[in-house]
């Protein structure tokens, strides 16, 4: 996802002036190119967040549309109020990206583990978007730089690959049916939706079930109209994120189901039920390790399918 | 090119800084809201900057070419919306509304609603860094106006001022001016019971300012140091030693009233101690 990100920004920056991009001193290996094509148009602001996202809504109200960059939790939390007070109430062209969603830097342990950036960024009512594989990464790069205001992007170290469809337009805010089924619906954020669509899969050949599968790329805000369909059409609805459980992709579904008065017949999520990991290896060992992985998936669905509820 | 600011005239700044200590008491009299002191404190500043000192245009507040000017103290935004009113950014009447139901005259200073703020505070330690990336997108551009942010010596707690003052040095922005509001109170105590600043513009010149000190009630002063402009130098760090509560005897250098409200005898002889000024 990171190339594709950096590989469609470039082509934003070739195409409009105003394209500027802030790192706090990370992305060896992947920025260099942007770096030499641009080099005015490219900001190292050293190891400080916090200034980075001040200076990012300085320059932003200037006339420039400004990318920040880093990994996990850095260009979020580490600077939260910066973004919430500053870029966010000034409604200042501010594009956050974090490279290194949920359990992508899984290895490297719990500073590391960005899983609480969707809610929180939900929260400040700013456009939150976690592609869940290039095509989306590269799509939302764009459509996020076009959309005026402080805008999230959240990019994972895994991906489902490149689900596009030729002439496919991407749209923030309109989710993705990528399969079509009625006996379960498999909504999922992120990364983590190669997951969903190996549980599908399995949940056809193995099972016989046929699943909807919905990439919900962008949390904020959320289609509800996919949702209630979800709800109204399919035999219960799945949520996958690698995030936490409180205040995600599965709250943010529950919320409108609630809102609408429209029940699923039964409902799951998949999250990080756990508060902090302090369990450390790849994401795809932490994803089977918290019970996020496609077994987990395949099971849930299962049972959501027959109408029963599963036990938080 | 730039275009020429409107001719501020002459402005009486002594007259203007009564005015807006006179307003600002008023105002916080009447929303019930707190930091009297420290307006008092950055009243002679805001009246030489607004005075004529920045390039503004009180009809055109968004006129591209203006000095931008960032209260990164927010909690004393009852000064500069006294200010902004005295210099004719909008009616003197509406700072009646201060921090009243439905008012966007906020007791920390917010820019929706009220022309000529710049940028909206209150969480200390967030205006320099705006301020530094405001500077760096006017050198990028080749523009001439500047960038004034105002702080205060208990805001330089924060660490987040000292990544922005590591920037600014190191980006030689000379388009950016700070000025310190060094009234030496904070919340609670002194600024020297609390966390030391001193050797406090060493600090700055250690990160590659250029500082000058000067007394921040002295309006030559204050205008001599702000009008140094070095597009292409060191960015300016003017260390401005102002006495909190300035202009009324019993609120001079009194931690008390950096929350107390003055009511009925006292706002009275605060009143009576201002217009005598």
């Amino acid at each position: 996802m990171k190339d594709a990100f950096f590989g469609r920004l470039e082509r934003l920056a070739e195409a409009d002036p105003r394209v500027f991009f802030i790192t706090g001193d990370l992305g060896f290996g992947a920025l260099e190119k942007f770096v030499e094509r641009f080099p005015d148009r490219f900001l190292n602001a050293g190891v400080a967040e916090q200034n980075m996202t001040g200076l990012a809504t300085g320059i932003a109200m200037e006339g420039r549309i400004v990318f920040t960059y880093s990994i996990g939790n850095f260009p979020t939390l580490r600077c939260l109020e910066q973004v919430r007070n500053d870029a966010a109430y000034h409604g200042a062209d501010v594009k956050i990206v974090a490279i290194g969603g949920g359990f992508s830097y899984g290895s490297l342990g719990m500073s590391h583990h960005a899983t609480e950036d969707l809610a929180i960024m939900r929260a400040l009512n700013i456009p939150t978007v976690a592609p869940g594989c290039d095509w989306e990464a590269a799509e939302a790069t764009e459509a996020l730089a076009k959309i005026p205001g402080t805008c999230y992007l959240r990019l994972d170290k895994t991906t489902a690959g490149n689900t596009g469809k030729p002439g496919e337009r991407f749209v923030v805010g309109q989710s993705r049916r990528l399969c079509s089924g009625d006996d379960v619906t498999l909504i999922a954020t992120g990364g983590i939706l190669d997951v969903a669509l190996a549980a599908a899969e399995e949940l056809a050949t193995a099972h016989g079930l046929v699943a909807r599968v919905v990439s919900m790329h962008t949390v904020h805000p959320i289609d509800a109209a996919a949702i209630l369909a979800a709800a109204r059409e399919t035999g219960g609805i799945v949520t996958i994120e690698e995030h936490t459980i409180r205040g995600g992709l599965g709250s943010a579904v529950a919320e409108v189901c609630a809102d609408e008065g429209v029940a699923p017949r039964a409902f799951h999520r998949i999250a990080l039920r756990a508060g902090f990991s302090s369990i450390v290896g790849s994401q795809s060992y932490l994803r089977g390790h918290y019970e996020m992985d496609a077994k987990a998936v395949v099971a849930a669905a299962i049972r959501v399918s027959r109408g029963v509820e599963v036990a938080c | 090119m730039a275009s020429e600011a409107p001719d501020a005239g002459q402005v009486d700044t002594r007259e203007m800084a009564k005015r807006i200590r006179l307003d600002a008491l008023r105002m916080t009299s009447a929303g019930g809201s707190s930091h009297i002191g420290s307006v008092m404190s950055m009243a002679d500043i805001l009246a030489v900057l607004y005075g004529g000192a920045l390039r503004v245009d009180p009809s055109n507040p968004t006129w591209p070419d203006r000095d931008r000017f960032i209260l990164s103290k927010g909690h004393a935004g009852a000064g500069v919306y006294a200010a902004l009113a005295e210099a004719g950014f909008f009616p003197v009447e509406k700072l009646t509304t201060h921090c009243g139901d439905g008012s966007d005259l906020s007791g920390h200073v917010s820019h929706r609603g009220v022309p000529g703020v710049e940028f909206s505070t209150g969480s200390l330690g967030h205006g320099l860094s705006v301020a530094a990336g405001m500077a760096y997108a006017a050198a990028l551009d080749k523009r001439a106006h500047r960038v004034v942010v105002l702080l205060s010596d208990g805001e330089c707690d924060e660490g987040s001022n000292w990544e922005a003052i590591l920037f600014a040095g190191h980006h030689k922005l000379g388009g950016l001016l700070a000025i310190v509001d060094y009234n030496k109170i904070q919340s609670l105590r002194s600024v020297e019971d609390t966390l030391t600043l001193e050797p406090f513009a060493d600090k700055w010149r250690a990160f590659g300012w250029d500082v000058v000190e000067i007394d921040g009630h002295d309006h030559d002063a204050i205008r001599s140091a702000t009008a140094t402009v070095q597009p292409r130098g060191a960015p300016r760090c003017v260390i401005a030693h102002t006495v909190k509560g300035k202009g009324v005897s019993f609120m001079e250098g009194s931690v008390l009233w950096h929350y107390r409200t003055a009511r009925g005898e006292e706002l009275a002889a605060a009143e009576k101690e201002l217009a005598g000024a």
